[in-house]
């Protein structure tokens, strides 16, 4: 086999440190060096994509050191499914990044290496090697969430940095606990030693609890969730885009694999205790997730608790732990990435030509901005679950699979999610469709409490960038193609969901074999 | 008890620092400080890391060494988790350099106080 599961990693942190190199001559030359690095990832992972879909994922050792002792990366249909989600969401937010993002070489650079760590923990094979990619995701999130300027996205970087330490702290001593009963790192070589030393160890027991605690931080599950909505609303708007879109998607992708490719099904059916506290965590975030939501005055602190309340579906799902469930759980971390990555797009589109950044000022907006308008109300109704939107298809897999798992109360509190979600959405439908505009523009600002009145001039002035020319109007077509493409994107995957549902098929087989 | 504690006094004193290290990390209303409690915590894994190491018993896979016999893979893992400390800190105490420029202060408080006094 070829080099490419290795050159998907390398080519983003190479595109990376050109675009630094680069800056050294001449500066704001960042976006071009990005965009070529980030198509030509996206082929490559496609491509990669196409082998991986096959009855044996492929695998490609690293230095040439074989699979227990060396590192390993494989790529099968949910890696796959990954590499290109996260290939695709990058190229797309650079699309919109061109005209709102901040500029200088040192933010693209920081980006790829984001795109660079995501793409590790997607195809890693090794458990220390997800550890260090996942701390490689870490830091270039919190440097990006910093990308903003003024206090506000410094502190919330800093409270992210902090607790995102202690969740991949976790992951990491969880790591150290499987090391001690097994004496390896390969994932295959983990999941047969594990088997072997008992699922009922209590080494084993514990170590599943630290690696899943590490994760549900990341992944921004209820009682851990408090660093998500400061990250993404103190971000910049391209920023809270692409984390919002990518981070949380591939920690819980991170989460699937330990749970079936280390720990496999047979631990979850012999702690019955594990698969408690993936429900519990799973009710609790979409509850809780969803009335946070509803609580919240500023458009992006909502579509964060939102986060946590979707989320909570996809951990739901892997408690089920059937085909079907997981077929959904899928589905849903593709669709809720579109959907939310373009819903933080949206918002900040919208916030660019009129100003509106909290639930009162988008009153009447379809007047204002009906490009902004139309794209947040198709994101909205696809996030509630509106058939043929592909929110409705990975709720209705997941559904499924909680009805032919017996977990009654869980495709209970899953089917109520669905009203739960449009409890905050369509409030804010309702303001943008039929409503009189009330206030002028200026309302957005007066209307906040002082924290967030601070964001929202940082927030302004950051999307406005270096450039004195730039009004208020400040939109370019590359931002409003981007978000357009996210709403029709959301549509179309929903419609070609189930065929990629047959496709995930083999591997999801092989997964709970 | 007493065995235990002699037993695991190792592991025990990993896990004093990751409670010492958490602690200050809540505890605290200063921005250093807590950086410095998760410094604290981080070590304690990586204490508790180089401790697994040491195997009762066992020997190098290729050449027959003196006893006792310290398995290098957890020192390597190490290794790897102190780079990414160090740059979790340096990153985290630029944040707070930041911090200070915008507030002038370096607690929680008195950033609150700044932003009410807006």
């Amino acid at each position: 086999m070829n080099d490419l599961p290795a050159l998907l990693v390398a080519l983003p942190i190479l595109g990376s440190v050109v675009v630094l190199l680069v800056g050294l001559v001449r500066s704001e030359t960042g976006w071009p060096i990005a965009v070529v690095a980030s198509a030509v990832q996206t082929a490559a992972a496609v491509t990669l994509a196409v082998d991986a879909f096959g009855s044996e994922p492929v695998r490609y050792v690293v230095g040439g050191f074989t699979a227990p002792f060396g590192i390993e990366l494989v790529v099968d249909g949910l890696s796959a499914t990954m590499a290109v989600l996260v290939a695709v969401v990058a190229l797309g937010v650079l699309g919109y990044a061109r005209r709102a993002g901040p500029r200088s070489n040192a933010f693209y650079a920081t980006y790829l290496l984001l795109v660079a760590g995501l793409t590790g923990m997607s195809i890693t094979g090794d458990v220390f090697n997800m550890y260090v990619f996942l701390e490689i995701t870490g830091l270039a999130a919190y440097a990006l969430v910093a990308s903003g300027e003024g206090g506000r996205s410094a502190r919330a970087a800093l409270k992210y940095l902090l607790v995102g330490t202690v969740g991949a702290s976790l992951f990491l001593l969880g790591i150290g606990y499987a090391y001690v009963a097994t004496g390896t790192l390969n994932m295959a070589d983990l999941s047969a030693q594990l088997a072997a030393v008992g699922y009922t160890s209590t080494l084993v027991r514990a170590s599943f609890g630290l690696l899943v605690v590490g994760l549900f931080v990341k992944i921004a599950v209820f009682p851990v969730h408090t660093w998500q909505p400061a990250a993404y609303a103190g971000a910049p708007d391209t920023v809270s885009g692409l984390i919002s879109a990518l981070v949380s998607t591939v920690a819980a992708y991170a989460l699937i694999r330990i749970v079936f490719t280390v720990f496999t099904v047979d631990f979850l059916a012999a702690n019955e205790f594990a698969r408690t506290v993936l429900v519990a965590g799973a009710v609790v975030s979409i509850v809780l997730g969803s009335v946070l939501a509803v609580t919240q005055r500023e458009i992006k602190r909502m579509l964060a608790y939102s986060s946590v309340s979707q989320f909570g579906l996809v951990v739901g799902a892997i408690a089920v732990a059937n085909g079907t469930a997981l077929t959904g759980a899928m589905i849903h971390l593709v669709g809720h990435a579109i959907m939310k990555g373009g819903l933080f797009l949206t918002s900040g589109l919208i916030a660019e030509e009129t100003g509106a950044r909290t639930v009162d000022a988008y009153e009447g907006l379809a007047e204002r901005t009906s490009i902004g308008a139309a794209a947040f109300g198709v994101l909205a109704l696809a996030m509630v679950g509106v058939p043929p939107a592909v929110g409705f298809v990975g709720k209705w897999y997941i559904a499924l699979g909680a009805v032919e798992g017996r977990a009654w109360p869980l495709a209970v509190v899953i089917l109520v999610s669905t009203l739960l979600t449009l409890a905050y959405f369509a409030r804010i439908l309702e303001r943008i469709y039929f409503r009189e505009s009330t206030g002028s523009t200026a309302g957005a600002d007066t209307d906040v409490d002082a924290d967030s009145g601070s964001q929202t001039r940082t927030a302004v002035a950051d999307g406005i960038g270096t450039d004195p020319v730039t009004e208020p109007s400040a939109v370019s077509t590359g931002m409003r193609a981007t978000v357009l493409a996210a709403a029709v994107l959301a549509v179309v995957l929903g419609v070609s969901a189930f065929e990629y549902g047959q496709l995930l098929e083999p591997t999801i087989q092989r997964l709970l074999a | 008890m007493i065995d235990l504690v002699v037993d695991r006094l190792y592991y025990l004193v990993a896990f004093l620092l990751l409670g010492v290290g958490t602690y200050t990390m809540i505890g605290s209303q200063n921005l250093v400080k807590k950086v410095i409690g998760m410094n604290v915590f981080q070590t304690g894994i990586f204490l508790f890391f180089i401790v697994t190491a040491f195997v009762e018993g066992g020997s190098p896979p290729l050449l027959t060494a003196p006893e006792p016999y310290v398995s290098p893979l957890p020192h390597v893992l190490i290794l790897t988790a102190i780079v990414v400390g160090v740059s979790l800190t340096a990153v985290a105490l630029g944040l707070i350099v930041r911090i200070y420029g915008e507030y002038g202060t370096l607690t929680e408080e008195g950033i609150q106080k700044v932003i009410a006094d807006e």
